[in-house]
């Protein structure tokens, strides 16, 4: 997305228009009572209102300027709540579409005597068995107890190409609101109707039922400890005024108090927490929770498992090795030979390097001339019979018992590049013909690109990965320092990855994971971010407290990422809110006292027209930096991977700093502004 | 402003920055328990003192227990000094045969020297007998003082331990506090004094002809008494409470320029060491010198303006020689010490207020508006700038916990202090102990300030001095500092019971949610620092502290300030006095 399309949806007029509707409805005392520091706002304006009729009936001088006061309060509330509906709006249309992939579905339910009754899919059970076909939606989420489908799953991960489910395994999770494509399966359902995956889904990007995170409680009472002082700061103030024969207009009063008191965070407060969840269902990312959001931001270690994470699915033949004696093109023909029929991965990208170095074409072989021989599990060999050639390739193990059959053993020279390989980070296939070693293919884990510096960037913010693996320890060892993560697990047992996380806890460290298998539900249970891949099972998914549904591992590096945006967002606007109390003193005391005291006009150093118009251009400022600030609270502060001792010198100067001086630039602009179209 | 008042003030500072590191070391083996060179003589007192009280030493306390016993301790002491003050005249040492103490000024004083404020709305020495100065209030001296570093040590307990629920043992640590730290130094600090001329007796007062006659005056009373042993405690427990009514000013208890500069080191030192002590029991040294270095930073800004304000001289005495010679000091030395001059002045005021120590060697109330503001804003800044003993330390914790908090945010994180995550229940308790303050100055002055009968009435000025005369005294009540800007006549029914419920909420109100905030951080994990963990050893962090205390500070107090000092301030270079 361009920048240019990134501003026009958070403008989308649909969420627009919806948000100024709300902004009204949250009016509401009742709905305000959750946010201290606006509900002062209201009551404040509720006052004024009070106070602004009273004048009116009685005819009393200075109408104009308590009327505006009293328009300008209101609008800081309404554009405080129309932050917040515009967080929730941008969710409300997510939640719309979601609702329509639950479309009223009739499900098949398996009765004991194995035949089946139609009933409505709001109707099932827990532990009901449903059977689906081709075409057909599945009725809610589930576990596949016999039969193979492809499913689209578009509808709740907006990709459309079809993935395949199956009875047993980590494949076995079907969701409700997903469409089988062919074949028929057996389904038990797991969720009563209501607690579905979409149901979930749905209430979070709602936030309907959105609980305070922890970090977000601490700072509302910041807020509304702050909120206190100034109360009573202002409150003081008239007997102060009082004895200094300068009484105080309660528009004056409450101006100053809604001026001072921190509307701009406390009005944006829960659009941010909002609108972080928001980030992540943008990346996919579905959190149980927003502490799980929070705690991705205080991750000190993150567990990455090395496979189809830090290395590519699978491993790529990057050298072939020939044994004294043997000629390279020789041992390249060979390997390429015995790979013609190998449909896995590693096959293919010998037929490939092979190609690509020697220019060995790819032949067609007439099935009369060769017979290929698969890999079983006895021999642990592959290879093929052709024109009177004998080719295997496998584990050294094998080739060697292979070789030695034929009374000569193999030669040392095949052991000690075998290991050398194996201490690379490599893995070893041997090639041998005829009983005859001829050489090693050096089968390689490639690290995917880029990885290295997503680590740099991690240790930078003071994250440390491990990597897990279940090859032995010099091959991961290899593979860390190439990939350039800090630590490695190797020969990885699901007890193991556990024992790590819990030492790692008691050491005070949070800890992030991703996993997939039902072997990784404890796992993912005990770390304090666990997101589980929405390909992988029930269990997994249960146990974890994100889901990815792109079910792409690296994908954590962007859940912490948007963790530490969320929690600098509130850190910034909060220190930009306090921060702007010193202009607005310097504005709204000397306005207060000079008509008392002439002297203090040298406080009024913007210069600010009148008494009046300064107080007014203080209460503007306040109400349109809440607007100004949506799309940074929106959006949220751009993330910096640096360390927190630089983050924290950039955001001081950028927010603290900038908290002090914008306000005085533009209060005066204000200012300026109200006395030309003579308002004040 | 002159290069003798600068590098006097530069000696005072290098003084301070010497004895702070072998001061807190030594404070952090007292109270981690370990030997000290003063060990042979101290522990078997100490454990005698336990074996007749039956105190447990080895015996933790949790943070509640820890408050339990600190206001017991602290409820039983006042009690006593109230009855005390009450049947003075029935008990020995009262050789002038002074009455028994009325109920009002009683309680206000037994509350003023419990919470180691040491307001005296009373002239000490046409009121107090010796017993009640020596067993009563040099008593509390020691023992307020010794509860205040008690109490910071289990602040930095409760920072330093992990996963523990005890903060340390209050009767250890305030036997230790009295008998380790303030008994020594108070024991050498008198004997200096007295070399400089500081009285140590129990004669009743004497009585001399006047040299030059002053009408129907022809004699003047001295006063005696045991001073010089209370006036150590009075400087180095930062109470501050004077034996005689001018204070430091007296030239029996403040004779000498060498004794001026003893008496301010003594209002530092320990509240400079404890830093020290902090950096060494949390194991993380510059932190300590963090701190250190924003107390230093406060420091310096309120003396160069109160000096420059004094120095500068009022510009209403047009016609008044004001400039610095070597004949005179120059400035504005209304209210002060010819002995002392401006520097020593400006010096002694700022370090009194910065550490909510209360004496004074010369009138606040006479200051210029902006030297007169310092001291005001020293204390509305809650005392943390050095701070009282103990208190100083505590309550510039609290402020590092919120600027952390704030600011820690903005890296990305759930904010941590050394290792400790700050969380809502953290952030309750410095809010609670932030409201206390505003909420009982602002409280209390604004209803003084529109009641004519009892408020008002007893004010020496009118106008905006008058209401930073209300503002002080408020301020100096619940700050603890107990110095008093004067001008207000604060021995009535009214300002007795009021500023004795300030100094009372000042001090216990803020103590109890400080004390729950170190025990829920004590309870808590460490998280081990990393890169991404925020600093708090930097000098960018010791900028961040200055601002969130001067921010937090101002955006309280300055609408009041406002019609007060400033306002007055800008009075007078329009001409106008009050």
């Amino acid at each position: 997305m361009s920048k240019a399309e990134k501003k026009l949806a958070i403008w989308n007029a649909q969420i627009v228009t919806r948000a100024l509707v709300d902004s009204f409805k949250k009016l509401n005392p009742i709905t305000m009572m959750k946010n201290p520091v606006m509900l002062v706002v209201e009551v404040g304006s509720v006052m004024t209102t009070i106070l602004l009729i009273r004048d009116m009936a009685t005819g009393a001088a200075g109408i104009g300027f308590a009327l505006q006061i009293t328009l300008w309060l209101w609008f800081t509330v309404l554009f405080a709540n129309f932050a917040e509906a515009m967080a929730e709006g941008r969710g409300k249309a997510q939640a719309d579409n979601l609702r329509k992939a639950k479309t009223e579905t009739i499900a098949r339910r398996l009765l004991p005597n194995g035949t089946t009754e139609e009933v409505p899919a709001p109707k099932l059970r827990r532990d009901d068995v449903v059977v689906v076909s081709a075409g057909e939606f599945i009725p809610g989420d589930g576990e596949i107890i016999e039969g193979v489908a492809s499913v689209d799953e578009s509808a709740i991960t907006g990709e459309s190409a079809p993935v395949i489910r199956e009875a047993g395994g980590d494949r076995s999770a079907v969701t409700g609101g997903t469409r089988v494509l062919s074949d028929q399966i057996k389904i038990r359902i797991t969720s009563n109707p209501g607690e579905t995956f979409i149901d979930r889904m749905i209430t979070l990007v709602e936030g309907a039922e959105r609980q305070k995170t922890p970090n977000e409680i601490a700072l509302n009472i910041l807020l509304a400890g702050l909120t206190i002082v100034f109360l009573l700061a202002v409150v003081t103030l008239q007997p102060f005024a009082i004895y200094s024969s300068a009484p105080q207009t309660i528009f004056v009063l409450v101006s100053l108090l809604v001026c001072l008191i921190p509307t701009t965070i406390g009005g944006l407060l829960s659009a941010i927490g909002i609108a972080g969840m928001d980030r992540l269902i943008q990346h996919n990312v579905l959190a149980m929770s927003g502490r799980a959001v929070e705690a991705a931001g205080d991750v000190n270690t993150l567990l990455l498992d090395k496979t189809g994470t830090i290395t590519l699915g699978n491993r790529q033949a990057a050298e072939f090795i020939p044994l004294h004696g043997v000629d390279q093109s020789e041992l390249a023909d060979a390997a390429q030979l015995s790979s013609l029929a190998d449909e896995t991965p590693e096959g293919r990208s010998i037929v490939v390097l092979a190609k690509e170095k020697y220019g060995l074409r790819g032949r067609e072989l007439a099935a009369h001339e060769a017979h290929f021989i698969p890999f079983t599990a006895q021999t642990r060999m592959s290879g093929i019979n052709y024109n009177g050639r004998e080719i295997r390739k496998g584990a050294v193990d094998a080739i060697e018992r292979y070789v030695s059959t034929n009374g000569t053993p193999a030669p040392k020279e095949m052991r000690e590049v075998v290991e050398r390989i194996a201490k690379s980070g490599g893995t070893p296939l041997v090639v041998a013909e005829n009983h005859r070693p001829l050489g090693i293919i050096y089968l390689k884990d490639i690290v995917k690109g880029g990885m290295k510096e997503r680590f740099d960037q991690l240790r930078a913010m003071g994250i440390r990965t491990v990597m897990i693996t279940g090859d032995n320890p010099l091959t991961a060892a290899a593979i860390a320092r190439e990939a350039g993560v800090d630590d490695f697990l190797a020969e990885a047992k699901p007890e193991d990855k556990m024992a790590l996380i819990k030492r790692e806890q008691a050491e005070g460290k949070l800890v992030a994971m991703t996993g997939d298998g039902t072997n990784d539900a404890p796992a993912l249970a005990q770390a304090d971010v666990g997101v589980a891949m929405n390909t992988g099972t029930q269990a997994a998914k249960e146990a974890g407290n994100m889901v990815d549904l792109d079910s792409n591992p690296t994908k954590l590096i962007e859940v912490v990422e948007i963790g530490k945006q969320l929690l600098m967002t509130r850190g910034a606007l909060t220190t930009f809110s306090i921060a702007n109390d010193v202009a607005k003193y310097f504005a709204i005391i000397p306005a207060m006292f000079s008509a008392a005291f002439p002297v203090l006009n040298a406080l009024n150093i913007m210069g600010l027209a009148t008494p009046q118009s300064a107080i007014l251009s203080a209460v503007i400022f306040n109400a349109l930096i809440i607007i100004a600030l949506i799309p940074l609270a929106l959006t949220g502060v751009k993330y910096r991977p640096l360390s927190a001792a630089s983050l924290l010198r950039r955001n001081l100067l950028v927010y603290g700093l900038g908290g002090v001086i914008v306000p005085f630039i533009g209060i005066k602009l204000i200012d300026v502004v109200i006395v030309a179209l003579g308002l004040a | 402003m002159t290069l003798n008042g600068w590098l006097q003030i530069l000696v005072f500072f290098a003084l301070i920055l010497a004895v702070t590191k072998p001061l807190g070391a030594f404070m952090a083996r007292v109270f981690n328990r370990e030997r000290t060179w003063l060990d042979p003589i101290l522990r078997p007192v100490e454990r005698l003192m336990y074996r007749l009280t039956g105190v447990d030493e080895t015996r933790e306390m949790r943070w509640t227990e820890y408050a339990l016993a600190m206001l017991l301790f602290s409820v039983v002491s006042m009690v006593v000094l109230y009855l005390l003050q009450r049947v003075q005249t029935w008990l020995p040492f009262n050789p002038q045969k002074l009455a028994n103490i009325e109920p009002s000024s009683a309680f206000n004083t037994a509350a003023s020297f419990t919470t180691n404020t040491n307001w005296q709305s009373y002239v000490p020495e046409v009121t107090m007998s010796y017993l009640t100065q020596m067993a009563g209030l040099a008593y509390q001296n020691f023992v307020s003082a010794a509860v205040g570093i008690a109490l910071a040590i289990a602040f930095i307990r409760g920072i330093a331990r992990r996963e523990r629920d005890t903060l340390g043992n209050f009767w250890v640590d305030m036997t230790r506090a009295t008998l380790w730290v303030l008994l020594p130094f108070c024991l050498v600090g008198a004997l200096l004094l007295v070399s400089q001329g500081v009285v140590q007796n129990f004669k009743p007062y004497d009585t001399a002809k006047l040299v030059d006659p002053q009408g129907q005056v022809t004699e003047q009373v001295i006063a005696q008494g045991p001073v010089a042993s209370q006036e150590a405690i009075k400087m180095w427990g930062t109470n501050g409470g004077g034996f005689f009514n001018a204070n430091s000013s007296h030239p029996f208890e403040n004779p000498t320029p060498l004794s001026n500069l003893l008496e301010m080191f003594a209002i530092f030192a320990i509240s400079a060491g404890l830093t020290y002590t902090l950096g060494k029991m949390t194991g993380a040294q510059k932190h300590g010198w963090a701190v250190f270095a924003a107390m230093a930073l406060l420091f310096w800004i309120g003396i160069a303006t109160a000096y420059w304000a004094e120095a500068k001289g009022n510009p209403i005495l047009t016609g008044v020689d004001q400039v610095a010679s070597a004949t005179q000091s120059g400035g504005n030395m209304e209210g002060k010490e010819v002995r002392f001059g401006i520097a020593n002045s400006a010096l002694f005021a700022t370090i009194t207020t910065n550490a909510s120590c209360g004496a004074v060697n010369s009138m606040h109330d006479s200051f210029t508006p902006l030297g007169g503001l310092v001291p005001l804003a020293n204390i509305m800044l809650s005392e943390v700038i050095f701070g009282g003993v103990g208190a100083g330390l505590y309550g510039i914790l609290i402020y590092v916990v919120l600027a952390v908090f704030i600011a820690g945010l903005m890296v990305g994180r759930t904010p941590e202090y050394l290792g400790k995550k700050i969380e809502a229940y953290d952030v309750k308790m410095a809010m609670l102990n932030l409201l206390i303050f505003p909420l009982t100055i602002l409280v209390f002055a604004a209803i003084s300030s529109v009641s004519p009968d009892f408020g008002t009435s007893q004010l020496n000025n009118a106008g905006p001095h008058g209401l930073s005369e209300i503002l002080y005294a408020f301020s100096s009540g619940t700050g603890n500092n107990g110095s008093a800007f004067a001008g207000i006549s604060a021995n009535t029914y009214w300002y007795n019971t009021t500023i004795g419920i300030a100094m009372l909420f000042g001090r216990f109100l803020m103590i109890i949610p400080m004390l729950a905030l170190a025990g829920n951080l004590g309870r808590k994990k460490t998280v081990p620092p990393s890169l991404g963990t925020f600093p708090v050893t930097t000098p960018l962090f010791t900028t961040l502290l200055v601002s969130v205390i001067i921010i937090v500070g101002a955006l309280t107090f300055f609408p009041a300030l406002s019609l007060g000092p400033i306002v007055e301030h800008l009075l007078m270079q329009a001409r106008q006095t009050f």
